[in-house]
């Protein structure tokens, strides 16, 4: 490349004479334009030429390449960045996850003990329910038990009652024919109906 | 032109070439004004593109970021037009890129010499250009490097007058290449020589005369940057007839 360039150049100086009319021609003969002042050339061409080598020189070398790695490394450093945020993403998404799932576990756990503790709460109140009703029955039982012994004794009372006025009125109204076996059987009969 | 804004004004005097140290003889050696604007856009280009990327910082600095932005903007415009197969030739037009884009600012400082605006200069390089388009176009496709006159997407009767009109072109290339550089290099500075020339001359009404320079000397700022950007395009297009010579 380099020499392409110097052959380039080099040629160009050859070459030189015949553009030189024709850009001589196309300004045509302006008096006082120095640039057509042909004994300055080869000087100026010289310095041209060795100018442009010096630059090619020092760009090509040195500053190009530089700039080029610059770059890339920028290329790199920016790619390299975002490959870490993009995993620093998916750590974040993955603790999330984990956050996510620790609640629901816990969740779940919190709602497996409220149950077990509903359960045996219930199982209590039941057994109490059931010592309560037992204690109701038997309460009740004793109470109609006691119910029915007054009842028996008040019919018993009402019929000893009633045999006795029986008795006590036949023999007020007909004296000596008192049967108080009958009377008693007749009493109870009534007393029963 | 010499004479029009009075005995003072001599807007051509800057683009004479003289010996830098005295003296009248001009040999081919001859350290000259030319040699110390061409070494100062040396300097200006190292300082630029080698001092100012010394610490290869992955945040750029101002001056690592435009030498950055100027490898760029040449990297990018050789893959647009040329396509992987140009960029070999990268250092060589981002070399001509930067030279002419650092002489023509240059020029516009006061006292400079703008070694673009001479017509030495702007040949050599169109003609360096010419030949290395020409040489790599051979080089590369031998005699099919001819189908850049043949134009096979034109009707097959108007193709040898197209061609005549190719061959044309392509010889003219060199000398609208120079000479557009070097008329816009030279009529700027001119023109900002001939409206000092008038502020010398108007004394307190100088301020007009200021006031357009600084206005010309703006619009010479984009000229200067859009006078380096044409030939180096123009570079990359000639370039392109040597890489894909059938492709139009």
């Amino acid at each position: 490349m380099a020499s392409g360039i110097r052959l380039a150049a080099l040629t160009s100086l050859l070459a030189f004479g015949g553009t030189a009319a024709l850009a001589a021609a196309e300004e045509g003969e302006k008096a006082g334009m120095p640039q057509l002042d042909f004994g300055t050339y080869p000087n100026q061409i010289f310095w041209l030429v060795v100018t442009l080598l010096v630059l090619y020189f020092l760009l090509s070398r040195i500053a190009l390449p530089r700039i080029a790695s610059i770059l890339s490394e920028r290329q790199g450093a920016i790619a390299r960045d975002l490959e870490q945020a993009e995993e620093l993403r998916r750590k974040a998404v993955a603790a999330e996850e984990a956050y996510k799932q620790a609640l629901a576990d816990a969740r779940a756990e919190a709602n497996q003990i409220i149950a077990e503790a509903k359960a045996e709460i219930q199982k209590e109140i039941d057994a109490a329910n059931a010592k309560a009703e037992a204690e109701i029955a038997a309460r009740t039982a004793e109470s109609e038990k006691r119910i029915a012994e007054i009842r028996s004794g008040m019919m018993q009372a009402v019929e000893d009652v009633a045999r006795d006025t029986a008795v006590e009125i036949i023999d007020a109204i007909l004296p000596g024919i008192a049967d108080p076996k009958l009377v008693a059987d007749t009493v109870a009969a009534k007393v029963k109906e | 032109m010499a004479t029009e804004g009075g005995p003072n004004i001599h807007p051509m005097e800057q683009f004479v070439v003289k010996p830098l140290f005295g003296g009248h003889e001009l040999n081919w050696y001859t350290p000259t004004n030319v040699t110390l604007w061409m070494g100062i856009a040396v300097l200006v280009a190292v300082t630029l593109l080698i001092i100012g990327t010394r610490r290869r910082a992955i945040v750029p600095t101002r001056s690592q970021l435009l030498a950055e932005g100027l490898y760029g903007f040449v990297y990018k415009m050789i893959e647009d037009i040329n396509g992987k197969a140009g960029l070999k030739y990268f250092p060589y037009i981002f070399t001509l890129f930067t030279f002419i884009l650092i002489s023509n600012t240059l020029g516009l400082v006061p006292y400079s010499f703008t070694t673009t605006s001479q017509a030495a200069v702007t040949v050599v390089l169109a003609l360096a250009v010419f030949l290395t388009v020409t040489i790599i176009g051979l080089v590369k496709n031998g005699v099919g490097f001819l189908k850049v006159f043949w134009i096979s997407s034109a009707p097959l009767a108007l193709r040898p007058i197209l061609a005549i009109i190719e061959i044309i072109s392509y010889f003219v290339r060199p000398v609208s290449h120079s000479i557009r550089l070097m008329g816009n290099m030279m009529a700027g500075h001119a023109v900002i020589k001939v409206f000092a020339g008038f502020a010398g001359v108007l004394g307190l009404f100088s301020f007009f005369p200021i006031i357009a320079i600084m206005a010309v000397l703006g619009l010479e700022l984009i000229v200067v940057f859009i006078q380096a950007y044409v030939f180096t395009i123009l570079t990359v297009i000639y370039m392109n007839d040597a890489l894909h010579p059938g492709g139009h």
